[in-house]
């Protein structure tokens, strides 16, 4: 994920602090890892270096002195180039899951008692996600990324059923070749 | 509490169900334990054998070898008159395809077990209304089901299951036919109207966000739950 067209489209709503950024990246973002203020300021730093971001004054309210960002026209000109670009499909071949699959196949391994194993772990993530999106109250920012987790999963477990049942044949080709 | 409420005692449990129709197996020795009020996925691949389990445990279907129980009754040695019974009292059951029967309306496609059991038709139709009303289907009794969309039909069936108050709700496929949103009201429906009147849910499905509403999930392969699930 673009940390920095992250920031440039929280800052899109208007002037805002470091502080500030980093709670509601967390909030719009509640499955995410949350993000480090470090991150936070190192990002703004270098969106201000680039020419995106700039600084629009101070904020103290009441508490320490903050720096507020806002985007330049630089900024918003990048984060809708950003935004309207299509991301590749990743073909996500070299995910953990099918390379322990394929290592226990050529190391004579049990890789059917590791699908078993590995679907009960997905399941009961999914299950957690699914408490978590039908919550009553879950903000639209939680349902959004419990489903996107969700969907991931899910093609997760389908490709671990088909493997699952195509196991013979799967380790017959490994071993020829 | 009964004993058969204890969450430790299966309330139905089946053993060494076997099935076959003509010379196609479609059980091979399953077994499988459902407790009071709890949400159990029954998952696998088409043909592993899912529905004609929750047949067999329904009392719908007759296994060949095997013992369902109950709350303690074994349902072989019960006459058609008690299954019946059964069906109509304990157990609830919801299809992929709602099979409402759609001469009636929504409210007396919900009524109809209760009219059955001999509820009067003013009580009964109340009744209807209060679980429709659960459903998120409320103000739309008087549609005919052929006026509905797949989701809002498939709450209806929901309604109907319920509506008598099961101990177990038998749901094969129940988001089967619906789109990812309408799968989503559906499945949100039945998991907290279950929890809410501690019935326990059967649900048979292939969709793994499906069995993910459930507390736990059992596999089918060829006939036989892998692994068995046993209450300790």
């Amino acid at each position: 994920m673009s940390t920095r067209h992250i920031l440039l489209g929280l800052l899109a709503s208007g002037p805002s602090h470091g502080y500030d950024l980093k709670r509601r990246h967390d909030e719009r973002f509640p499955q995410a890892r949350p993000l480090a203020y470090g991150q936070v300021y190192t990002t703004l730093q270098r969106l201000v270096r680039d020419g995106l971001a700039e600084i629009d004054g101070t904020d103290a309210d009441g508490g320490p002195e903050r720096t507020l960002y806002r985007a330049t026209p630089d900024g918003s000109a990048e984060l809708a180039r950003w935004a309207a670009g299509i991301a590749p499909p990743a073909p996500f071949v070299t995910n953990e899951i099918f390379a322990k699959v394929v290592v226990a196949i050529l190391s004579g391994g049990d890789p059917a008692a590791y699908l078993r194993a590995q679907r009960a772990a997905h399941m009961a993530r999914m299950r957690e996600l699914t408490a978590v999106k039908t919550a009553p109250g879950a903000d639209l920012a939680t349902v959004l990324s419990a489903d996107y987790a969700l969907t991931h999963l899910d093609a997760d477990l389908r490709w671990m059923t088909t493997t699952a049942a195509r196991l013979t044949h799967l380790t017959a080709e490994v071993d020829a070749a | 509490m009964s004993k058969h409420e204890d969450a430790a005692v299966p309330l139905l449990s089946a053993r060494g169900l076997t099935k076959a129709y003509g010379r196609t197996p479609a059980l091979r020795g399953a077994g499988i334990d459902l407790r009071a009020g709890e949400i159990l996925a029954v998952t696998g691949p088409s043909g592993s054998g899912k529905s004609t389990l929750l047949h067999c445990l329904a009392g719908i279907v007759r296994p060949d070898e095997g013992t369902v129980s109950y709350a303690g009754e074994r349902l072989a040695e019960q006459p058609e008159r008690r299954l019946g019974e059964l069906r109509r009292t304990d157990f609830g059951v919801v299809f992929q395809f709602g099979q409402l029967i759609p001469e009636l309306t929504v409210r007396d496609n919900v009524a109809l077990p209760l009219l059955l059991g001999g509820l009067g038709r003013a009580q009964a139709g109340a009744r209807a209304a209060e679980w429709l009303e659960r459903f998120g289907v409320r103000g739309q009794e008087e549609l005919r089901p052929g006026e509905l969309s797949g989701g809002q039909a498939q709450r209806v069936a929901l309604a109907r299951a319920l509506v008598t108050g099961p101990r177990v709700v038998f749901a094969d496929e129940p988001t089967g036919a619906l789109d990812s949103l309408a799968s989503e009201q559906v499945m949100t429906a039945l998991a907290r109207a279950a929890r809410e009147s501690g019935a326990a849910v059967l649900l048979v499905t292939h969709d793994a966000q499906t069995a993910a509403y459930a507390d736990r999930e059992v596999r089918m392969a060829d006939g036989t739950v892998t692994p068995l699930e046993v209450t300790a």
